[in-house]
């Protein structure tokens, strides 16, 4: 019996500690975060499920490229749109530029967390009114690219044979790129993806202001930032997959 | 009031080298993309490419979740409760494609 409880106190999971050494709060964003990353790999997986149950474009036998139902888009080929150029085709230019933004809006979280981590209430503000406005632009950037994706291109998709575009751009049931679930699938998963840098931003703006209004500083600490930053990192992770399955492969 | 308490507080030097590393890890990243850009414009779509591309994205991940995200200086049992979960998806993948496949095959 005694041997028993000697084996108990010696060990970290037997209560009046943090056996993982992070706070409550740092644990349970944690495991929202792990939560949310299996809502956004079915998304994904269901993405490559619905692709490989549709034809794939061979250049081979199929020649040309051109946008048609039979067969799921080359992404490269649908997004090649930059804002100012109209008629330029740029493939994934305009994507990469919304990449580096978000990336670089992770780094000035990081350098906020850095920041608060000493105290520095000057420093936490000013990166986190970077990471503001990496995020908004972001946000401004999608919105740009959602116009653009649902107004479609100029010479739309032919449905007629008769050389004439047909319909234009893209909706729920049809879209010139490809398939249906193609455009489905699209504002689904970049649409949810959105929804979360949207949050982030509220979320970062809530900080900012505690930060301005001193609520941290009173605390003593700034592990909100911590938390808040882990939130923004991982909406920075899910978009590296989202730019590789849905803008590369 | 409130200034006579902000008063007392220590500001601390900014960490110069930990500064540096989280700017590196920014390069790091600025890079992958840009590796990934050269392979999406002068290589054919294959299954090669796209082995590639998904290589690139884990590493990625990696940086992000190990630097940024501050994983990889956590303690084991935390690191382990956050990926070893991640080892299901592996298997819904493998799945989810083979069955969109199929079900192409049968003409569905």
């Amino acid at each position: 019996m005694s041997s028993v409880t000697a084996i108990k106190k010696d060990s970290i999971w037997s209560g009046g500690q943090s056996p993982m050494k992070a706070s409550y709060g740092k644990l349970m964003m944690w495991f929202f975060l792990l939560s949310d990353a299996f809502t956004f790999s079915g998304l994904l997986i269901t993405y490559g499920m619905i692709r490989f149950r549709h034809l794939a474009f061979d250049a081979e036998t199929m020649g040309e490229f051109a946008f048609s139902r039979e067969y799921w888009p080359i992404p490269e080929e649908v997004f090649q749109a930059v804002p100012f150029l109209h008629g330029v085709s740029a493939p994934l230019v305009f994507v990469g530029i919304m990449t580096f933004v978000l990336i670089l809006s992770s780094v000035t979280m990081v350098l906020a967390v850095e920041a608060g981590q000493r105290m520095d209430k000057k420093a936490v503000e000013k990166w986190m009114l970077w990471t503001l406005v990496g995020g908004i632009t972001f946000l401004g950037c999608q919105a740009w690219e959602w116009s653009h994706f649902i107004h479609g291109t100029e010479n739309g998709l032919d449905l007629t044979g008769d050389g004439i575009g047909d319909f234009f751009g893209a909706n729920l049931t049809f879209n010139e790129y490809g398939p249906s679930n193609f455009a489905a699938l699209f504002f689904f998963i970049t649409g949810f993806h959105g929804t979360h840098v949207f949050s982030g931003v509220v979320l970062n703006y809530i900080v900012y202001y505690n930060t301005v209004t001193g609520v941290y500083e009173r605390r003593g600490h700034y592990e909100m930032v911590e938390k808040v930053g882990l939130y923004w990192h991982f909406v920075d992770l899910v978009w590296v997959f989202v730019f590789t399955f849905f803008y590369l492969v | 009031m409130a200034s006579e308490e902000t008063s007392n507080i220590e500001i601390k030097p900014a960490n110069k080298e930990k500064i540096r590393g989280i700017w590196k890890v920014a390069l790091y990243l600025a890079i992958i993309t840009a590796i990934e850009f050269v392979f999406a414009f002068t290589m054919d779509a294959g299954f090669l490419r796209t082995s590639i591309f998904i290589f690139l994205t884990i590493v990625k991940a990696f940086f992000i979740v190990s630097e940024f995200m501050h994983l990889g200086h956590e303690k084991k049992s935390l690191v382990y409760a956050i990926i070893l979960p991640m080892v299901f998806l592996v298997w819904l993948l493998v799945v989810l494609l083979k069955e969109g496949s199929y079900i192409f095959d049968i003409g569905f």
